[in-house]
């Protein structure tokens, strides 16, 4: 038995696409991939400039027991309670995490690991105590971004407007490129510089609220795609990566598209030809990104900074 | 009577219950250009931090043109201290100004080509044009101090609080900023700047606080920058500053220059 599969362009490549039953299918999970990684990419960008990154892995994790409790109070998965739960859930981490570090001598790191591991061990809890949810949890580690197109349809007032995690994912991406549009002023200056931002009158903490509801929302929409890791990964991938090439936010958001096109399709066929779980093989593909990133970047990268020390 | 730009009234802050600033009464009066001089950990930055209304005062308050405080601040450009910036932040020397001019524009409304010539002529004036592109990690540090500077000219405030504006910049620099200083000054502006060197204090600003917990003097410097009132607000803890202190507070300005080239 051979570790790996031998490797043969056309079945790797071409025959994903080789029927039209297929391409529907695939493209799917393709479409699925690419805004799961714009999504989060974007939001993340904004995390990760203001420090947060590990915000990210907390809240992302954070939010379970909110789902988990809005299941078993409506006994279904609707998106209203979903998200709802989800944004409580989301808020109340973010508030235990901000309450523990300044009314307790804990530092900030401490109480993010504190709080969102109990937040997850007490999601997780609820979830396999109450098995007929059908939720399983190994899937929200690493999602099965694969069934995507068999996911249910999604029903406005009786009318059938096509599956649903596609419009769930597609609704909270025009949400986050409409907002950042908008507010991208006041993000970036309480970004940089809160007391600026404060001195005019720019709400401060509301924005960062926003941020974590957007936090919050995109982790909802893509868990059951790719699961929390690969979120976490897709929070802080795309804009670590394209920081090495990019030195100002716009372009770096702007980076965020090509990548998550390059990390779904590399991710979609890397899977196929190891046939492996396709949302651990975009964050392998990111990783693999990452790395010449590191090295050859011209903002930083390793080797040019050897090449400027000598 | 017209009010006041800055007007604190007992104020007193206090971290985890040890008092920082105590009983600090404090009137500015607009159009001057005020230095405030005490050791470290004085309270000095704890001070503009509480009238920039980012530490809570235990007690007193402040005013700012005879107002409420949270309205007021968003007539005062503040430049921080140089650490207190994450400066690997991915934006360039323009945007940095740029966001200066974020309290001229409402919500919604976007940068215009007017804030893109004010941003323009205010690094002009520091000038840094020809690093308007740059990311601002990649500048010196007194390139950075210049940067805020710009940005605080960009705000075009009536009142302008700076933390240590000439740390760690070369005498080019300084050159700069204080002939920036005192420009603004002529426009009626009110400038209150934190500063360490005893030796240029006289020649820089026309009122000086003298600040160690509490208040030990404010007022016009030749009144306030006495050898008696230097000494009480460095205690006998400096003695090296101190003796700079007599030594510039006595003699004439010609030597406190060529003492600053000693130091
Ligand atoms: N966030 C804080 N928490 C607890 N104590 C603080 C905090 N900030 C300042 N202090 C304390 O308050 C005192 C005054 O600090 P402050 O920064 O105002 O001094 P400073 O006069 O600006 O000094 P320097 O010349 O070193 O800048 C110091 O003793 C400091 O330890
Ligand atoms: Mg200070």
């Amino acid at each position: 038995m051979t570790l790996i599969p031998e490797f043969n362009f056309s079945k790797v490549f071409l025959e994903p696409w080789s029927t039209s039953t297929l391409i529907n299918w695939n493209g799917q999970i393709m479409l699925m991939g690419f805004m799961v990684c714009w999504t989060c990419g974007i939001v993340g960008s904004f995390i990760v400039i203001r420090r947060m990154a590990l915000m990210g892995d907390a809240i992302s994790h954070g939010i379970l027991p909110g789902l988990a409790i809005a299941f078993i109070i409506s006994g279904s998965m609707g998106l209203g309670s979903m998200f709802f739960g989800a944004c409580i859930a989301g808020l109340a981490c973010n508030f235990s995490i901000e309450w523990l570090h300044t009314h307790t001598k804990l530092k900030e790191d401490a109480a993010m690991g504190l709080v969102f591991t109990s937040f997850f061990a007490f999601g997780v809890t609820l979830i396999s105590m109450n098995s007929h949810l059908h939720i399983d949890p190994g899937c929200l580690l690493y999602g099965e971004i694969g069934l995507v197109p068999l996911s249910e349809k999604w029903k406005v007032f009786g009318f059938e407007m096509g599956n649903r995690s596609l419009w769930t994912i597609g609704l909270v991406f025009c949400g986050v490129v409409i907002g950042t549009i908008f507010f991208y002023g006041p993000l970036v200056v309480t970004s940089f510089d809160s007391t600026l931002a404060k001195s005019m009158g720019i709400p401060v903490k509301a924005t960062h609220m926003s941020l974590m509801l957007a936090l919050a929302l995109s982790t909802v929409a893509s868990l059951e795609a790719v699961g929390v890791i690969l979120v976490v990964a897709m929070f802080v991938f795309p804009p670590v990566t394209a920081a090495f090439f990019l030195q100002r936010l716009p372009t770096i958001l702007i980076g965020t598209f090509p990548l998550g096109i390059i990390y779904t399709w590399g991710g979609f066929h890397l899977a196929y030809w190891l046939d492996c779980s396709i949302a651990a093989a975009i964050a392998v593909v990111a990783t693999l990104l990452f790395i010449p990133a590191c090295l050859l970047g011209p903002n930083g990268g390793i080797l040019w900074r050897l090449k400027f020390k000598t | 009577m017209k009010a006041k730009p800055i007007e604190i009234h007992d104020l007193t802050v206090s971290f985890q219950k040890k008092p920082v600033l105590y009983g600090v009464d404090l009137e500015v009066e607009e159009g001057s250009l005020v230095g405030i001089i005490g050791p470290n950990g004085a309270g000095k930055s704890t001070l503009i931090k509480t009238i920039m209304n980012m530490i809570t005062p235990n007690g007193g308050y402040v005013k700012i043109f005879g107002g409420n405080q949270k309205n007021g601040i968003k007539r005062i450009g503040y430049v921080p201290q140089r650490e207190s910036v994450d400066w690997d932040f991915p934006v360039t020397v323009m945007d940095v100004i740029l966001m200066g001019r974020y309290a001229h524009t409402r919500w919604f409304r976007k940068i215009g080509k007017s804030d893109r010539q004010v941003a323009q002529a205010c690094l002009e004036q520091v000038d840094m044009t020809a690093f308007a592109d740059r990311q601002i990690g990649n500048l010196s540090g007194g390139q950075q101090q210049r940067v805020f500077l710009a940005r605080a000219l960009a705000q075009d405030s009536s009142i302008y609080l700076m933390d240590e504006p000439f740390a760690g910049v070369d005498a080019v620099t300084e050159k700069t900023i204080i002939s920036i200083l005192k420009n603004m000054k002529k426009e009626g502006k009110t400038v209150v700047i934190v500063h360490h060197d005893l030796a240029t204090a006289k020649e820089y600003f026309d009122h000086l606080l003298l600040l160690n917990m509490r208040k030990v003097a404010y007022g016009p410097i030749n009144q306030v920058f006495t050898h008696e009132l230097l000494q009480k607000t460095y205690g006998g803890k400096l003695t090296v500053f101190s003796e700079i202190a007599s030594r510039a507070a006595k003699q004439p300005e010609i030597e406190n220059k060529m003492q600053r080239s000693e130091n």
